[in-house]
């Protein structure tokens, strides 16, 4: 019974704040209603029992991408009020995307628990007297070691291209060049004259 | 009891509400970038929901694999952002066609 009063109350909330985010006339308050979507989807994926998964959407989602998109929000110096002017004109070709996504969706679970189709075998079941997060674990550490690889490569290429995006040499600043200096000889940088009386010097 | 139709449904109007939120706010990316979000959240709650009632555990590290495109895309999603930002000085992407393409 209470499982059933927490998924509807996640459920109702994860929509709720799904809806404000791409409703909200402020990109901040948008940033704010998906960081409560994701602390309720979290809550639905522990309902499920899928405890890793839930800690890593309160992590990753959370602690990084929310935190990322609301630095770029503040960041930058945006008239907002100017990007909404299509708002009206844009809803009903929306709604109608909407509907017929919604629609198919539908009728694709109902289709899917009409039941008919044969399930493969399973790949890998899950054993009960380990805990979520150790069978996991030896799931990736195991057959999908290459893929867990992959997913780290993926990051990197993120990481380097969002850096090599994002970086600007900005010119006409004076910055100590350290090997210059260390190239740099006496014999370079000085010089032995011998002036005669009255002549003067050459600087 | 809750069955994995329930967590279907669900996910089903929060990808509705992703594609319907990439439609209405067609001018500002970063909303769009959030609905991207939105849609990638309701395709992990699918996987863990069908890990759950098979009980199969592949669902949940593909949903982990999904989590980490979804992290390298908004990363790179916003760095192309803020390099449009400084190149132009809006963010309104209903007009970018500098490439032709």
């Amino acid at each position: 019974m209470i499982q059933l009063i927490a998924f509807y109350l996640f459920a109702t909330i994860v929509i709720a704040s799904a809806a404000m985010v791409i409703f909200a006339r402020n990109p901040v308050h948008s940033v704010m209603w998906l960081i409560l979507a994701f602390f309720n989807a979290a809550g639905l994926m522990l309902l499920a029992g899928a405890e890793f998964i839930a800690m890593l959407l309160v992590i990753v989602y959370v602690g990084a991408v929310a935190v990322l998109f609301l630095f770029v929000v503040m960041m930058l110096d945006i008239d907002f009020a100017e990007l909404r002017a299509g708002f009206v004109r844009y809803l009903p070709l929306g709604a109608l995307v909407a509907i017929i996504l919604a629609a198919e969706l539908i009728f694709a679970v109902g289709a899917w628990q009409a039941g008919g189709v044969d399930l493969a075998a399973r790949a890998a079941p899950a054993v009960t007297d380990k805990s979520n997060i150790q069978q996991i674990g030896e799931l990736l550490y195991t057959r999908y070691i290459f893929l867990f690889e992959a997913a780290g490569i993926v990051l990197l290429v993120a990481m380097i291209g969002a850096i090599v995006l994002t970086h600007r040499q900005r010119g006409g600043v004076r910055i100590q060049n350290i090997s210059a200096q260390n190239r740099r000889r006496p014999e370079d940088a000085t010089r032995l004259v011998d002036p005669g009386v009255g002549q003067g010097m050459e600087l | 009891m809750i069955s994995v139709g329930h967590y279907l449904a669900v996910s089903a109007v929060l990808f509705t509400l992703g594609v319907l939120g990439i439609f209405i706010n067609r001018k500002n990316i970063i909303v769009i970038l959030m609905a991207i979000e939105l849609i990638l959240l309701a395709v992990n709650i699918n996987l863990v929901a069908f890990s759950a009632a098979l009980n199969d555990l592949v669902g949940q590290v593909f949903s982990m694999f999904v989590l980490t495109v979804a992290a390298g895309e908004a990363a790179i999603g916003l760095a192309i952002l803020v390099v449009y930002f400084r190149g132009r000085g809006t963010i309104a992407v209903d007009d970018a066609n500098r490439m032709k393409g």
